[in-house]
């Protein structure tokens, strides 16, 4: 039954076979070199993809650098904090999720549901943080129900700390979410979605230096981003050590003692411009920030009336009042226009042209010279001696002791306040300026405005005998082995060339505004300690009635009260500036509370007390 | 009457090659599936029980002589056609195919069955003619119409890789018995240009396989992933692999099907270009001997059963390695042995027992 034998031993039937064969073989040499290719030639690239596959980077956050004080007291420093995140890999029912969490940390669910919706933004494998410092017995609640929760997890992060709790905390700033915007700026490129920034302070201002070196965890996952191993991890490192200018106990004591009262206040080291305090009231408790903040805490804070937010210090802009007439008497001085002896004799006002320019005393200081002057604030000497020497060298001066320019401190949105003259107005207003304007800037009224930080710096020249120092709030920054990383070192931003003799005239009147009866902060005296300063008032309504009492302004109308002094008045070490807003008078406001922080700032290095711990 | 010769001309090297290559993917298979929890039987011993019952089956067809299968070529192909009709109305349909009847304790997949009966089919009807000059087109349109038909059912069901299979196997029956110079070149012609229009025959998810395959970077984490992340299982292994169950691409499930279509691929990363090579020999090896079974065939008809079985077995192969390392889109086709899957083991076991059939009898005459 053979059916075509004759064929199969045919030439062209074993040729279809070697064809078969060498066909075959063919496709297989090329699937070898194929494997050749990928497996030979190009391991090394898939061997790095598959690694890349398999592993991923855990970051671990570093603790921001510590803040401390001149003498190492901790100002703001780090405390663990739980926070709950979710894998978005794992989690299959989110909004089942979301709802069950907020049930177990008494949240708001709105709150989670951004958190959430924010957290596509990362890679799938990070996990969204939904709730920040949450405590202990939330985070039990929480783990005891993980079955009901998949993908959920906790991990523990550094979070600012701040053993003084509100104090000082406009200097420090605080801490925010990174943004978009900032993570697409230069100074943020080794920044992840996530990540905790300065938003403004010092934890801004040198960012670079608190940041420190986030750790990382590479762990082995599967194809679902589960963890099955740790490979390896590189700890973090934290960020730098920073050694502020600030006395904390000087600190302390001035925002004691402003109590309740809004306002600023900033004490400098004459020699060196160190910021040895520096505050602003009303102010926030930074703990909000670092725990995060919700969108009621920011509204209620950004709309409060009193501005809790912002740093009065140097961004609040007021007019010096008397403070200023130091400016006027030294520019009065240096032209010749006057000299200690020029006396005027004061009849509670002055007319010129046909406006009457009055003195705030009614009755008039009598017959007055420079020292009476400045020591009872006589404005009528003020007004008669600005008009010889005009509005152009009074701004001169002014700008000459660092008025009407940022002191460049350093943070952020410093003011630089303004100082008029006859070019200002004719640039602002296109148009001449009046005599009469001459005489109210004359005693820090009309246009003029500075910051506290501006007065402070300003007294701070008059008492080294006319260096203008830039004021400075970091001493030294180190990192963990205790290397220097920057060392401050003072800074001269001008000389304002002040004659000796025409200083010392102006010294012994400010020291008299203190130390001698009738001195308008003789009231805020200190026995043990001379001190020179200057009073101010500054007024926020000037149509205001003489004969009305402060009780009966309502708060909003009172008169700034500014107090700007330096101690000791033979051997100037310090100088500060203060300002209550709507305090009514430097004498009874402004000056008490120089007189604290100089008791605290002395106190601290007289020698009976240091003696006295060395005994012990 | 029994023949001794049978057993004396019993091709075990054959035999061994074909068990051996399927060790080899049951070990593989057990490390494939290593990682997973599972509480019915593990896939590799289910894999064993699939690989016994079809050396059985193969015993059983390779103890009845082939010859007989000449007559009943037709009607096996007939009733085969019934059934794959049969899917298309009552079949089961599962991830979005119907491919399947129930058969209450077995679901039979018809189209597997088709791909050894057009083996037949052509055996019978090539064997039959004496066409030493080559094959015109009034000889091959019947051949081409026993190919169309299942082929064009199996497309229906939607399965592409099966039915491409079948149109392969039988092309390269039609081209082994020879086809005349002018109907080939006319015949080149129109499949290009039935490739082009069949292109709009495609489902939306085939299209986007081939798409995918060109530029597996279009779609990283849909279709193209399966591609990527076989080209990196396979490419990291390297020359030695990275150790028998150390494949981190298989055992952390980065590698989808693997114990089905990329088995390969497990198999590639964790013994490297070494392992890789040895199998692909016991492969060329598998179907040299298939070629060289049908060239010692003791009548035509036996020829062009062993060549079809070799054809079969070489396109499976080819297409799975090459879909894995990224030479040919993605199609869903087995490799013969390796791939885990009762119906792809009985068919290659079916062929086997064919072969062998073949082999043990190029002596009776």
């Amino acid at each position: 039954m053979a059916l075509n034998t004759g064929w199969s031993g045919s030439p062209a039937l074993k040729k279809r076979f070697i064809i078969a064969s060498l066909a075959a073989l063919a496709v297989f040499v090329f699937l070898f070199l194929r494997l050749w290719y990928l497996q030979i030639i190009q391991a090394d690239i898939y061997q790095a993809l598959s690694e890349k596959n398999r592993t991923r980077y855990i970051p671990i956050a570093a603790p921001r650098g510590p803040i401390v004080d001149r003498d190492g007291h901790m100002l703001v420093d780090n405390r663990p904090a739980f926070r709950i995140t979710a894998l978005r890999q794992e989690v299959e029912e989110p909004e089942k999720m979301l709802t069950r969490l907020a049930e177990l940390l008494a949240l708001d669910l709105e709150i989670l549901q951004e958190r959430w919706a924010a957290g596509r933004r990362f890679p799938r494998y990070r996990p969204v943080p939904l709730a920040d410092d949450v405590s202990r017995q939330a985070l039990e609640r929480v783990m005891e129900h993980s079955y009901e929760l998949p993908g959920i997890l906790t991990e523990v992060r550094p979070v600012r700390f701040y053993p003084h709790g509100e104090s000082a905390a406009h200097l420090f700033g605080y801490l925010g979410e990174i943004t978009e915007e900032e993570l697409r700026a230069a100074p943020y490129q080794a920044y992840h979605p996530g990540d905790f920034v300065g938003k403004n302070g010092l934890e801004r201002g040198i960012e670079q230096y608190l940041t420190g070196i986030p750790g990382e965890r590479r762990v082995e996952v599967d194809v679902k981003g589960k963890k099955l191993r740790i490979l390896k991890t590189q700890e973090p490192v934290p960020g730098n050590r920073v050694t502020l200018t600030i006395n904390r106990d000087l600190q302390l004591a001035t925002e004691e003692a402003f109590g309740d009262q809004a306002g600023a206040a900033v004490a400098l080291d004459i020699n060196t411009g160190e910021v040895l305090a520096m505050v602003s009231t009303p102010c926030y408790d930074p703990s909000l920030f670092a725990r995060g903040i919700t969108g009621k805490e920011w509204v209620e804070l950004l709309h409060n009336p009193l501005d809790p937010l912002q740093n009065r210090a140097l961004k609040g802009q007021y007019p010096p009042g008397s403070i200023f007439k130091i400016v006027t008497a030294l520019a009065a001085l240096e032209s010749g226009k006057a000299t200690a002896r020029t006396k005027v004799d004061c009849q509670g006002a002055l007319t010129v042209g046909n406006r009457s320019f009055r003195c705030w005393k009614k009755g008039g200081h009598g017959v007055t010279d420079l020292k009476k002057a400045l020591k009872e604030s006589c404005d009528v000497w003020f007004y008669e001696v600005s008009q010889q020497v005009g509005i152009d060298r009074i701004a001169d001066m002014a700008r000459r002791l660092g008025l009407g320019e940022p002191t460049g401190l350093g943070l952020a949105g410093e003011r630089q306040g303004l100082i008029p003259d006859q070019q200002w107005k004719q640039q602002k207003f296109n148009d001449r300026w009046y005599r009469g304007e001459t005489l109210i800037a004359s005693i820090g009224q009309g246009y003029i405005l500075t910051t506290p930080l501006q007065l402070a710096t300003m007294m701070a020249t008059v008492a080294n005998g006319g260096t203008v120092l830039r004021p400075y709030l970091v001493k030294h920054i180190e990192d963990m082995a205790g290397e220097t990383q920057q060392q401050t070192q003072p800074q001269i931003v001008r000389k304002a060339h002040l004659n000796k003799s025409q200083l010392d005239a102006l010294r012994r009147g400010l020291e008299a505004v203190v130390n001698e009866p009738h001195g308008t902060a003789w009231m805020s005296r200190i026995k043990e300690l001379p001190y020179a300063g200057k009073t101010g008032t500054s007024q926020v309504v000037h149509q205001r009635k003489r004969r009305e009492k402060d009780a009966e302004i309502p708060y909003r109308l009172r008169d700034h009260a500014l107090f700007s002094a330096y101690a000791p008045a033979a051997n100037p070490q310090i100088a500060v500036a203060v300002v209550v807003e709507h305090g009514s008078h430097g004498s009874s406001a402004a000056a008490p509370i120089a007189k604290a922080m100089f008791d605290s700032y002395f106190k601290l290095q007289s020698p009976t007390e240091s003696g006295a711990a060395e005994e012990n | 009457m029994f023949d001794r010769r049978l057993i004396t001309h019993f091709d075990w090297p054959l035999l061994l090659l074909i068990v051996l290559t399927a060790l080899i993917g049951i070990a593989n298979l057990y490390s494939a599936t290593s990682s997973w929890s599972t509480l019915a039987t593990p896939v590799y011993i289910k894999q064993t029980y699939w690989l016994s019952g079809g050396i059985l089956l193969a015993a059983i067809v390779s103890f009845i002589d082939y010859r007989h299968l000449q007559h009943l070529g037709y009607i096996f192909y007939g009733l085969t056609l019934l059934l794959l009709a049969a899917v298309l109305l009552v079949g089961k349909t599962s991830m979005g195919a119907t491919r399947w009847l129930d058969l209450g304790f077995f679901n039979l997949q018809p189209s597997e069955i088709m791909k050894i009966v057009i083996i037949i089919a052509l055996a019978c009807y090539f064997a039959r003619q004496d066409t030493l000059a080559g094959y015109s087109f009034e000889d091959l349109w019947i051949p081409f119409l026993l190919l169309g038909i299942p082929a064009f059912l199996i497309m229906k069901q939607p399965d592409l890789g099966t039915a491409l299979i079948v149109l392969f196997i039988g092309f390269t029956m039609s081209l082994f018995a020879g086809i005349r110079k002018g109907t080939l070149t006319v015949l080149a012609i129109l499949a290009a240009g039935g490739a082009g229009g069949g292109w709009f025959l495609l489902h939306d998810y085939q299209k986007q396989r081939i798409l995918t395959f060109l530029s597996p970077e279009r779609d990283p984490l849909g279709s193209g992933y399966h591609i990527i992340q076989s080209k990196i299982a396979v490419g990291s292994g390297g020359f030695f692999g990275k150790g028998f169950m150390k494949g981190t691409q298989s055992q952390l499930s980065f590698l989808p099907e693997r114990h089905t279509d990329f088995a390969f691929s497990v198999f590639a990363e964790e013994w490297g270009f070494c392992g890789s090579l040895l199998l692909l020999g016991l492969y060329l090896l598998i179907i040299i001997w298939g070629i060289y079974v049908a060239r010692s065939a003791a009548d035509l008809f036996g020829t062009f059963l062993a060549f079809g079985v070799s054809a079969m077995l070489f396109w499976h192969i080819v297409i799975n390695l090459g879909m894995v390392i990224g030479l040919l889109p993605v199609v869903g086709v087995p490799l013969p042995l390796f791939s885990y899957g009762g119906t792809s083991m009985i068919t290659t076991m079916l062929g086997t027992g064919l072969l062998l059939n073949v082999s043990m009898r190029r002596f009776t005459f």
